[in-house]
């Protein structure tokens, strides 16, 4: 039997885009982004991706990629297909907006997970780079009831068992679970690969399964938000930067070395 | 569940004493409680519990739970969370507190889950709402870039709070509290995750989390070798070496020398940035240090508007004698 993997990638804002053009509408509660700014797979779901075909590589597996929206770019969202991943199933309701948190965002992709049943492993990113929650994936793993691992740098499948090396603070350690499993992933991982012009082509041709709300069997109370926004601000800066000059950058160097000694901080 | 009441902190204790980030939740839990007007429990789990549970009081608890079953001894996680859905359960408490460590990262919002509620996560400042009476939560998101404050639609309000966003309190002897035993019921069959083996990567010396002064370096330092320089300088001053991601991404160095969102959150006296633009990512793991100082040949990179004192410069240059001055200055 080939293992069945399933990959839960989001879409957000590119994290990279200049600080500059980063803007809050208050009125809104929300992040308005200059449209010259694609968006991107979330980096950590291309780890998750990567970790998912490295599997594939050694042994037979299939992995299919889900993602929840309330609209794509669907060029980006091929982007795992043309890695090396064999489906994308997209979860796209304009009901999943501006009201939903967390706890429903696992609720609709657990949903889903059940819905194309029999998966061995769901392997994600260890968090979203515009909440920042990291939570999905854990909240999925309690309502599926599968094992847990999170912030892996390295994923296996042996014996009916995910063996995962879960990063520490001071280190790594190496964490077995029974399967069925979700495990979450970071970018020690490594360098996500590049797609090749052959997997490029085979995704162009690939069509996503598109589900809505109603396809999702998710009971009515679950699909409440548990958190309110209130308000969402940029913080104000308020540091002003004393820049230490000297005749040339040594001798800046010096200098900066004194104003520290000044300032009794060495 | 009704009548919810009071905050319950989930501790947790290290080589038998309660963990500094337990005090530090109590320090916020102590800061909710008086403003409900209503009482600060700490749920303690192991195996011997006296030590700590004394400390909670004298550090603001009026309740210590003192969780205990021989499986609680050694830290598991699918263990951990039944004990602490138990215990929630138990206290019934209106606001739960949990801190945003490594173990943090995957009991909170499991725990959530369980309890089907939502999880305020990553949050640096606590406070109670004056008229609704509601927790509200200040959370950075969007890599630091943005603050959403969030409160709970559902009970009981649980927050997980970054470490090092509060200060312990001040322990206090002459406190009084009241220390509850709770044996809980776990079965060995809910145990999923083994750990079977533990590497260590960390540098020797000073602990990052722990220095007065930490020097990073970042990608401008275009590989490994100067991180050598950089320790030298982290020992003339007594503190210990960091990285930005990019810096760890390129293999220069591993893993626990990142500072940064999802990496280490440090609070040193001086921190001192070599070749790292200062992404808000990074920032978010140093924004607490009371001086940083930024040194980078690029005079609008970001680090700029974070710093206190910079040199605009190549590190090649200005890192030697920099050294070297601070050589002369300490062994004065
Ligand atoms: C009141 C409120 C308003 C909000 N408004 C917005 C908004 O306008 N826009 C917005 O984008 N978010 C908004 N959010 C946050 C958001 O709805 C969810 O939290 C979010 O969709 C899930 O992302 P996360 O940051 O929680 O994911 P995390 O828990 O950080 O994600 C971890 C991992 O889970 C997986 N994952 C997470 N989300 C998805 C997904 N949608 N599809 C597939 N895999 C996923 C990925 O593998 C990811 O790496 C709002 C939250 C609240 C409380
Ligand atoms: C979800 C998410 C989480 C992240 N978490 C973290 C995190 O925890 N920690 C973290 O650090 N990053 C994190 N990042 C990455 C972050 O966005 C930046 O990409 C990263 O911090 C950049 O590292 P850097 O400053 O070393 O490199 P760069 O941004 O490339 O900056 C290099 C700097 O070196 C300077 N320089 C170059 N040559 C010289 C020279 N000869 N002399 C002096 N200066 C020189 C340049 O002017 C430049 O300012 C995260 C990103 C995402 C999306």
């Amino acid at each position: 039997m080939p293992i069945k993997i399933a990959v839960l990638a989001k879409q957000v804002i590119d994290p990279e885009m200049p600080m500059a053009a980063f803007r809050v509408d208050s009125e809104s509660k929300k992040v308005d982004t200059p449209a010259t700014i694609p968006p991107v797979v979330n980096g950590f779901d291309e780890n998750a991706v990567e970790a998912a075909l490295q599997i594939k590589d050694s042994q037979e597996a299939t992995v299919t990629v889900i993602s929840s929206g309330t609209e794509f770019a669907l060029d980006v969202m091929k982007k795992p297909l043309s890695m090396g991943a064999d489906e994308l199933v997209l979860l796209q309701d304009q009901a999943f907006g501006n009201t939903i948190d967390s706890f429903v965002t696992a609720q609709l992709l657990a949903a889903a997970v059940r819905k194309l049943d029999g998966f061995d492993l769901v392997i994600c990113g260890r968090q979203a780079s515009d909440w920042d929650n990291a939570q999905v994936p854990l909240g999925v793993a309690e309502i599926l009831g599968f094992s847990c691992i999170s912030l892996g740098k390295k994923v296996e499948v042996k014996d009916g068992k995910v063996v995962v090396e879960r990063i520490t603070s001071d280190g790594y350690e190496v964490v077995e679970a029974p399967l069925p499993a979700v495990v979450t992933v970071s970018n020690e991982l490594g360098q996500p690969r590049y797609p090749t012009l052959r997997g490029i082509m085979a995704a162009t041709r690939k069509l996503p399964t598109i589900w809505t709300a109603a396809d999702l069997d998710v009971e009515t109370d679950q699909l409440q938000p548990r958190l309110s926004l209130l308000d969402l601000f940029v913080p104000e800066r308020i540091q002003q930067c004393e820049i230490i000059e000297g005749e040339d950058a040594a001798d800046a160097g010096r200098q900066l070395a004194l104003k520290l000694r000044e300032a009794k901080l060495i | 569940m009704a009548d919810e009441s009071g905050v319950l902190v989930l501790g947790d204790v290290a080589a038998g004493d309660l963990s500094l980030t337990s005090l530090e939740l109590l320090a916020a839990g102590r800061g909710l409680a008086d403003s409900l007007g209503q009482e600060l429990a700490i749920g303690v789990f192991g195996a011997t519990l006296d030590q700590p549970s004394s400390q909670a009081i004298s550090h603001g608890a009026d309740k210590v739970y003192a969780v205990t079953h021989p499986l609680l001894a050694d830290y598991q996680v699918d263990v951990q969370l039944v004990a602490m859905e138990a215990l929630v359960k138990e206290a019934n408490p209106s606001i739960v507190l949990v801190a945003r460590t490594n173990q943090g990262r995957e009991l909170a919002p499991r725990l959530a889950f369980r309890l089907g509620v939502g999880l305020a996560q990553d949050c640096l400042e606590v406070s109670v709402d004056a008229s609704s009476g509601k927790l509200l939560a200040n959370r950075p998101v969007y890599g630091g870039n943005a603050v959403a404050v969030v409160s709970c639609n559902y009970s009981p309000q649980v927050a997980a709070i970054r470490p090092k966003a509060y200060e312990p309190l001040e322990a206090d002897a002459s406190r009084q509290g009241q220390v509850v035993s709770f044996p809980v019921e776990i079965d060995a069959s809910q145990v999923r995750c083994q750990v079977v083996e533990t590497v260590k990567e960390e540098a020797e010396g000073i602990k990052l989390e722990d220095a007065r002064v930490v020097v990073s370096g970042g990608r401008g330092l275009g590989g490994p070798e100067p991180f050598s320089a950089l320790e030298d300088l982290a020992k003339q001053l007594g503190g210990a070496v960091g990285a930005s991601r990019a810096a760890v991404d390129s293999g220069w160095v591993p893993s626990s020398y990142q500072v940064g969102l999802t990496g280490k959150t440090i609070t040193p006296d001086l921190y001192i940035t070599v070749a790292i633009s200062g992404a808000s990512q990074h920032m978010a793991g140093c924004s607490g240090a009371k001086v940083i100082v930024a040194i980078n040949k690029d005079s609008e990179a970001n680090i700029l508007r974070e710093a206190r004192y910079a040199v605009v410069g190549d590190w090649e240059q200005v890192i030697p004698a920099f050294a070297e001055a601070v050589r002369e200055l300490v062994q004065e």
